[in-house]
């Protein structure tokens, strides 16, 4: 691997392109108009721009893609995540094309990318599920109403081409499920190019745990211990932490084996992560999905191994015959803080315009800032909301817990409207500070955060 | 007749009209999805009236505060 093209933007394209650096890859970044002068752009050796500034018509346009990389000669590609990320056809014609694909198999991206399909090998592999329907491809909702009593209430639908918290709904009483059912089916059929949905009990008070892991493509994997993504709002992660508070060592050792024994099914190739759902109460676990690319919230992981996940890809992508690694010690706590450019006041509302003023804590010790954004740059409605990610670590997570907060006080936003205050009350929060944390914790405590 | 003016309440571009001119609306019904930051955001009827007037259309770009559409109320 000579030369790397990155085929994302934001924190992650420049994240890509530190590890690249250091193992002496050169990089290309791939902008759209709205992008020109990003960061990311400059973060690279060269760029190409790749199209207008809506992403279908750019960061999502695989043939304007593939032709800034030939045009740069680039022979590998990193797709980081959202995105290209989890497109099977896409990592196909980058293999198709002579190219190093930075992730796995395209048949595992297929197999993981279909949440049924998902669940079935999770079975295969022995991995307890949470309790699901059947099918309902777009148009056909039969006795829906049937399988959605069988499932019980409250339960999610869920797109079956679905990621990222997008295409999902919450439905507590069978009243209009048919309804919403169509709409959520229509929807994503414009999102994922796949309007087939199923149904999935919905618990109230879980938490969301993952395993980070990694293969190396013959059936041998290694786990890189947990993280606790439980503080959600709309399915979106706001704040992660590693290792998870509290949780039992016996379950945690039940939950890396059943994440190794889908990487062995799967003889997973890469970074992955293993997505379970806790039941906060019986301390069941339930297999979720699995995420096939580097995750956002990867850093907690790195700053308690030390591991440098996005150079695993890389090295292990180069040479996939020789490369190695054992799972590394972990020490201390570490918690991500995703500053989102939206208005806790208003819903949450998405919140565009100029960053007049930009500054996040430099060289604070035991604080890693990433971000794609400097100060005078413009947050366009066109990608998602994330500006900066905050992670801190401590030997303890109640240092953690302070070292955020405190990066936090230190961090200045003036020209949009940030969740900054909102991420304070959520760490200062007794019930968080206690590890009392579920998927339903920002719901709850909505009146203490906002 | 009151002219009542219905805005976006966020930047992004229009992803559904629901609703046609001369169309009766009721308070609370959703006219217009407007779409920003992979977000969904719907524009809802302030008063219940007739529609005379949408002003944008499907693929437009708005603002917040952009006045959308016109009911009669």
């Amino acid at each position: 691997m000579r030369k790397l093209l990155i085929a994302n933007r934001g924190e992650i394209a420049c994240r890509i392109a530190r590890s690249a650096r250091t193992l002496g890859i050169s990089t290309v970044a791939i902008y759209s108009d709205a992008d020109r002068n990003a960061l990311h752009v400059r973060e690279c050796d060269e760029a190409h721009c790749v199209g207008e500034a809506p992403a279908a018509k750019s960061y999502l346009a695989v043939d304007n893609i593939l032709a800034a990389c030939r045009k740069s000669r680039a022979d590998a590609i990193h797709p980081g995540y959202g995105f290209l990320s989890e497109h099977a056809g896409f990592a196909e014609a980058v293999s198709d094309a002579g190219l190093i694909w930075v992730g796995p198999r395209p048949q595992t991206i297929r197999t993981m990318g279909d949440k049924q399909a998902a669940r079935e090998m999770a079975i295969r592999a022995g991995v307890p599920v949470v309790k699901g329907s059947r099918r309902f491809s777009q148009g056909d909702l039969d006795e829906l109403e049937k399988e959605a009593a069988a499932v019980g209430f409250p339960l999610v639908i869920k797109s079956v081409g679905g990621g990222g918290g997008i295409g999902m709904q919450l439905v507590d009483t069978p009243d209009k499920i048919t309804a919403i059912a169509a709409s959520v089916q229509e929807r994503s059929a414009r999102t994922f190019a796949n309007g087939d949905i199923y149904l999935e009990r919905f618990l109230p008070k879980a938490r969301h745990v993952e395993v980070q892991v990694f293969g190396f493509g013959d059936g041998r994997a290694i786990h890189l211990h947990e993280r606790d993504c439980s503080l959600q709002r709309r399915f979106q992660k706001v704040v992660e932490e590693a290792p998870a508070p509290g949780l039992p060592d016996a379950l945690r050792r039940q939950m890396f084996e059943a994440a190794l024994a889908l990487c062995r099914e799967t003889e997973y190739v890469g970074a992955g992560t293993v997505e379970f759902i806790v039941d906060a109460t019986t301390l069941e676990f339930f297999f979720l999905e699995m995420n096939t690319r580097i995750q956002v919230e990867h850093p907690v992981t790195e700053m308690i191994t030390g591991a440098d996940l996005v150079g695993m890809q890389l090295r292990m992508a180069a040479a996939p015959e020789t490369f190695d690694a054992e799972t590394p010690a972990m020490s201390g706590a570490s918690i991500e803080c995703r500053l989102y450019s939206e208005d806790p006041k208003k819903k949450f509302f998405p919140s565009s315009g100029t960053l007049t003023v930009f500054e996040t804590p430099v060289d604070m010790p035991n604080i890693r800032v990433e971000s794609g954004y400097r100060q005078g740059d413009t947050i366009t409605p066109y990608y998602d909301p994330m500006i900066a990610k905050i992670v801190a670590w401590g030997e303890e997570r109640s240092a953690a817990v302070e070292t955020a907060i405190s990066a936090l006080d230190q961090t200045r936003v003036e020209g949009i409207k940030t969740n900054r205050d909102f991420l304070i009350a959520c760490l200062r929060h007794e019930s968080f500070a206690r590890g009392d944390i579920h998927t339903g914790f920002i719901e709850r405590h909505h009146a203490d955060l906002v | 007749m009151a002219k009542i003016e219905i805005q976006s309440e966020m930047t992004g571009s229009v992803w559904k009209l629901l609703v046609e001119n001369g169309q009766e609306v009721s308070e609370g019904d959703t006219l217009i999805i407007i779409e920003a930051m992979k977000m969904e955001i719907p524009v809802i009827a302030t008063d219940t009236g007739r529609v005379s007037e949408i002003l944008v259309k499907e693929g437009d770009m708005v603002a917040d505060g952009d006045i959308v559409l016109r009911l009669e109320a």
